[in-house]
Parts: structure tokens; C-alpha cells; sequence
């Protein structure tokens, strides 16, 4: 595994090379699939970590998202941490910004911002706010936090790289609680109606929300299927796998047919930290400190594959 | 200022954000119109027809529209959002807070229909609450202009500055004020009058009424200094610091009295410790189907009432 300081420099030196090479662009093609399930793991601790230190914040959808974010933010994104706003990045909008955790963590292991610094999550003056805040935290790309709102934003920012012909692609997550939001079909029927095959819709499908599972506070049903039926093309798949995740990635979601893609990931809430699996009472809760060292106990030990 | 005299020929302010955005959209390329479907009510056809790759349309689906136009500001566009006052300061309304103010991204929001204007549609589509509610988000500015012209150059402004700006129109015509060399500027009140006895500060619609007011009173020897408040935020506050000293300010506006105009002059006023008010406006009551110069007249907002309401705080 490794160290984090290592992580950043190993990063800092890549960053140079794409100097030197002068391409612009900085593909990390390269991240192999047990980096990435070693980066999710650190991830977590981080997020984790996070939420502890602050005493409050959302550590069950952090963790359930937590593979799907290391994929995107050490393979799958171009993105520059040195230039945060350069205009021809790929977006990456946290509809469910209430998982804020989970993306600061990626921006710290990235290089966006110092790893330290997040731990200031939720603190007076902090760029890490609650939910995302897009002029205080540098690759925050829309400030999100009112379920249901952000993928309009993905929608309007994947209809500008469409009309600009740019070739950056919009990657949006959205929770399937979320999905309860009607605005999040209205984002869809516009995404299928202006052809965004430049857009990605990720819906981690944890099953859970606060007051229980989905199923029970309002169904959902089959949100590939519907998903499907509104025009996107669909897939599913599971959301901890970094090999399932991957290959959507590399295959799935390259394809420029003129169709949103949405993948839905299984996922498990809280996933890696054994008593808050599943636990509805952990979406909104931090540990205390036994439960906070089982937890990095839990995660230092790696995930069951 | 040079107040056009013969104030016969009317258009609604709706058609001057018609026209106008065509103009912009031609000497700038990243101005967008987020149409939501009610494009041809609200004057975007030209656009339209022009454009048609600065333009969206996102059906009736008020809420995405004001996300898309987020997104869209995020990549440098400059994104007018055209709908109804109604819809666009109620429907959308947290969304405008959450992705437009709290970030601060340079969203137009341009709204037809607003006060008492859609006379006939009845109370549900009569906005006259809108300007009080985009006056609470931080970061937004609301604009309604008197008439066609004055309308024109204050969504050229908007267009201009960078942030939210809310923006009202007229569904009705009404009288042209201005003539089209008039210029304006965003937060400073254009003083139509200077006068010593009473203040009267409108706005939008409503102007034309004050302006004739006026006319009245000073025929009765009443000395008016008269401000078109077109923008309620950032109130021009030293306007109506500088209206303290005459003592007596009637406020008129096609809004609910409460948190619009009357209410912005209120806390100047209130804050300062001097000077006395009478709001003329909406009184806090829904509207109904009617002709828009009958619903002014259940609601007081009329020349005869700004008359009466001056003389009764001069004898006062």
C-alpha cells in the first residue's frame, strides 16, 4: 500500500512530466485496477478520518461511492490539479453532495488540494464545507448539497462542450434515494433530448436514505430499467468491483452514439466498515473513537474482494 | 432625464426583452436563452430563429432549466432564462438559490408577466410576490424597468455585469417614458423630478402613474420629486437618504406591498429615523381574473390614490 506523502509525489512527478511532454493532457491510462482499489482504500480512510475529526458529517454514502470516485479521479478523468478550472477538463458533478467526504479525499490523494488541509472539513473557514462548494474548494466544478440538483448542472455543462465541440466528457453521480427528486427525470428527458453521449450518469444504489431503505420510504423500482425507458443507454454493474467499474469505463461508456450513458452501481452503504454496512443510522453519523479505530482497523485490512 | 411627452405609443416590456436579446446574441456568442417552452409568449422567437444554437429548450420543466443554466455559466456562457414571473421566482426559486446564488454564477433570469399584468389568466399566474423573494438571496440583483426603452438598456446592463440578476417584464403594454438615448445604470435611481413637498419613488409599471400624479399635484402647487426605482436590489440607497429631508415618500410598485419595493424604502427609512410612508402597491391579497387596469384599481394603484395618499401625509 502505498504511504500517502509517496501518492502525492508520485503525482507531483507525473504532473511534471505531462510539462515536459507538453501534451496538455494527463491520462492515467496507466492506474491499474489494484491501484485503484488501493487508492479507494485510502479514500475511505481518509473520508472517514474526515468525518471523525469534525464530529459530524456523511460517512455511509461516502464510503458506498467510494470505488466509483477512485476510478474516476486516478484513471478516468482529465483533469489538472495545477489548473483546476482549465476549460478543457472533464467535469465531475456530486449531485449527492452530502458524499463531499469522499470527493475531498479524492482531491487531496490528486493533488487539487494539501492532505492535511482537509481534515478541516465542516470548520469555520474551511474549503471543505458540508456539501461541496464550488469558490471555496478548488475542482469542485458546481456547488451541490439540494438533492435532485446537480445533474441539471451536468446537463448544462455537457450542452456547452457539445455546442463548443469540446471533447470533455461530464461525469455525474446521483444517489438512488436521489432519484426520488422529480427534476432528476427532467435532467434525463433533457440529457436523452439534446443527445449528451458526452454525459455519465453514475447512481450509486446503496438502497438506503435516512429514514431506512428506499423500497420502504418510496420504491423505486428498477432504475436501470427506467433509466432505459427515458432513452439513455444503461447498464449496470457492481459498484464495488474495480474491475467492473474499469472495463464500463473503457468500454461502456467511450461509446459516442449520441446516447447519455447511466450506470447503476450496486453498492453497499457505509461499504469496508463492517458496523455501518447496510446501517441506515450511519448516513448521517460520525464515530466516536473506538468506533472510528475499527473502522481504520476495518479498512487498513482491505476489502473483501 | 427628457421625459417623452407625447406618451401615447405603448409596448410591453416583454418585447423589449425580445428585441434586446437579439442584439446581445449578436455581438456575443456565449449568450444563451433557456426557453421553457413559453418562447413565444415570451418574445425568444427571434432569437430562435437566429440563434438557434444559443438556444434551449427545456420544456415545462422550470427547475432543470434553472440547473442547465448553472451548468452552463459554469463553461462562461451567459445564460438568460426566459419564463414567467410566476414560475421563474416560485417554481425555480431554490433552485436559483442553491446553483445560481450560492455559487454566484452569472444567470439571467428574465421573467414575463410580472405583477398584475396577466390580468386575465387570474390569480395563479399574477407574480406579486416575486421581487420580495429574489430580493432575500445574497448575490442577486432585481431589476423592472418603466417601459420599453428603459427596459432595453437595463437587460443590457444585466447582460454586462456579472452575477444573478433577476429581471421583470410587463405581459401589457404600457406607455413609452423614455426616449431611446436615455441611459441607466444598474442600482442608481433615475430621478424623473425634483420637487420639495413629497417624494414619490415607483418602479415598472407603475411609473407611468407616478409620472401623472405628479403632473396633478404640481398643478395643485405641490412641489414632487419623483424616482423611478427600476432596481429594488441593490436599492439605491442614497436616493432615498436624499428623499429623507422632504420628509414624505409614497412608495407605488405592481407588487405586493410587502418585501418589494415598499418594504426596501421602509428599512431605509425606518433605519434612519425619519420621514414618514405610505406604500401604495398589492395588498397582501391574491388576484382574480380581470382587466390589469381593474386589478389596479382594487388594489389602490392608481393616480387618484398616489394623490390622495400625498395629500394626506401633507396635511399630516
Amino acid at each position: 500500500m502505498f504511504s500517502t506523502p509517496l501518492v502525492i509525489q508520485v503525482y507531483k512527478y507525473m504532473s511534471l512530466q505531462e510539462d515536459i511532454l507538453g501534451t496538455g493532457v494527463w491520462h492515467m491510462q496507466q492506474t491499474s485496477v489494484e491501484q485503484l482499489k488501493q487508492h479507494a482504500i485510502e479514500l475511505r480512510k481518509t473520508a472517514v478520518t474526515m468525518v471523525y475529526e469534525a464530529q459530524s458529517g456523511h460517512p455511509g454514502g461516502s464510503l458506498s461511492a467510494a470505488d466509483v470516485i477512485s476510478a474516476l479521479y486516478f484513471r478516468e478523468m482529465n483533469v489538472d490539479p495545477a489548473n483546476p478550472k482549465w476549460e478543457d477538463r472533464d467535469r465531475f458533478v456530486l449531485s449527492k453532495g452530502h458524499v463531499a467526504p469522499i470527493q475531498y479525499a479524492a482531491l487531496a490523494l490528486r493533488g487539487f488540494v494539501s492532505n492535511e488541509s482537509v481534515y478541516t472539513l465542516r470548520q469555520y473557514g474551511s474549503p471543505f464545507q458540508g456539501h461541496p462548494d464550488m469558490k471555496k474548494c478548488p475542482g469542485i466544478d458546481i456547488s451541490t448539497g439540494s438533492l435532485g440538483q446537480g445533474l441539471s448542472c451536468a446537463v448544462g455543462m455537457a450542452i456547452a462542450g457539445q455546442r463548443d465541440e469540446k471533447d470533455y466528457r461530464v461525469f455525474a453521480m446521483v444517489g438512488d434515494g436521489e432519484c426520488q427528486e422529480g427534476q432528476i427525470w427532467e435532467a434525463i428527458q433533457a440529457a436523452v433530448k439534446y443527445k449528451l453521449d458526452n454525459l455519465i450518469v453514475f447512481v450509486d444504489n446503496n438502497r438506503l436514505q435516512i429514514d431506512g431503505f428506499c423500497e420502504d420510504v418510496m420504491p423505486l423500482l428498477d432504475l436501470e430499467k427506467k433509466f432505459d425507458a427515458f432513452g439513455f443507454d444503461t447498464t449496470r454493474i457492481d459498484g464495488h468491483s474495480m474491475e467492473h467499474i474499469v472495463e464500463t469505463l473503457d468500454t461502456f461508456a467511450k461509446q459516442k452514439n449520441g446516447k447519455p450513458k447511466c450506470i447503476v452501481c450496486d453498492t453497499v452503504k457505509g461499504k469496508g466498515v463492517s458496523y455501518m454496512e447496510d446501517q441506515a443510522a450511519w448516513h448521517g453519523t460520525a464515530p466516536n473513537k473506538e468506533e472510528f479505530e475499527l473502522a481504520i482497523k476495518e479498512l487498513e485490512g482491505g476489502l473483501p474482494v | 432625464m427628457s421625459v417623452t411627452k407625447k406618451a401615447v405609443e405603448k409596448k410591453a416590456t416583454r418585447a423589449a426583452f425580445g428585441d434586446e436579446i437579439v442584439r446581445l446574441g449578436e455581438s456575443n456568442k456565449d449568450i444563451y436563452v433557456v426557453d421553457i417552452d413559453i418562447g413565444k409568449s415570451c418574445k425568444t422567437d427571434k432569437f430562435i430563429e437566429k440563434f438557434p444554437m444559443q438556444h434551449i429548450n427545456v420544456g415545462i420543466a422550470e427547475q432543470n432549466g434553472a440547473g442547465i443554466a448553472a451548468g452552463l455559466a459554469t463553461t462562461g456562457k451567459i445564460p438568460f432564462i426566459s419564463t414567467y414571473a410566476v414560475f421563474g421566482s416560485l417554481r425555480m426559486a431554490e433552485q436559483i438559490r442553491q446553483e445560481v446564488c450560492y455559487p454566484n454564477l452569472n444567470v439571467k433570469i428574465a421573467c414575463s408577466h410580472g405583477g398584475l399584468t396577466p390580468g386575465n389568466d387570474g390569480g395563479s399566474h399574477q407574480a406579486i410576490e416575486d421581487m420580495g423573494v429574489m430580493r432575500s438571496f445574497p448575490n442577486m440583483t432585481v431589476i423592472m424597468g418603466a417601459d420599453y426603452h428603459s427596459t432595453r438598456k437595463l437587460i443590457a446592463e444585466a447582460a454586462a455585469m456579472y452575477g444573478p440578476v433577476y429581471l421583470r417584464f410587463t405581459r401589457d403594454a404600457v406607455p413609452m417614458i423614455y426616449d431611446e438615448n436615455e441611459t441607466f445604470e444598474i442600482g442608481k435611481a433615475k430621478q424623473l423630478r425634483d420637487g420639495e413637498d413629497i417624494a414619490i419613488i415607483a418602479n415598472g409599471d407603475t411609473v407611468r402613474l407616478a409620472i401623472e400624479a405628479a403632473e396633478q399635484l404640481e398643478q395643485n402647487g405641490v412641489s414632487v420629486k419623483l424616482l423611478d426605482m427600476h432596481t429594488i436590489k441593490p436599492l439605491d440607497v442614497e436616493a432615498v437618504k436624499d428623499c429623507l429631508d422632504i420628509g414624505s415618500i409614497i412608495t407605488v410598485e405592481d407588487h405586493n406591498i410587502l418585501n418589494g419595493l415598499g418594504s426596501a424604502v421602509a428599512e431605509v427609512i425606518a433605519e434612519a429615523g425619519k420621514g414618514q410612508l405610505a406604500r401604495i402597491g398589492v395588498q397582501d391579497r391574491f388576484g382574480e381574473s380581470a382587466p390589469y387596469e381593474k386589478l389596479l384599481e382594487i388594489n389602490g394603484i392608481t393616480v387618484e390614490n398616489i394623490i390622495a395618499k400625498a395629500n394626506q401625509l401633507l396635511t399630516n
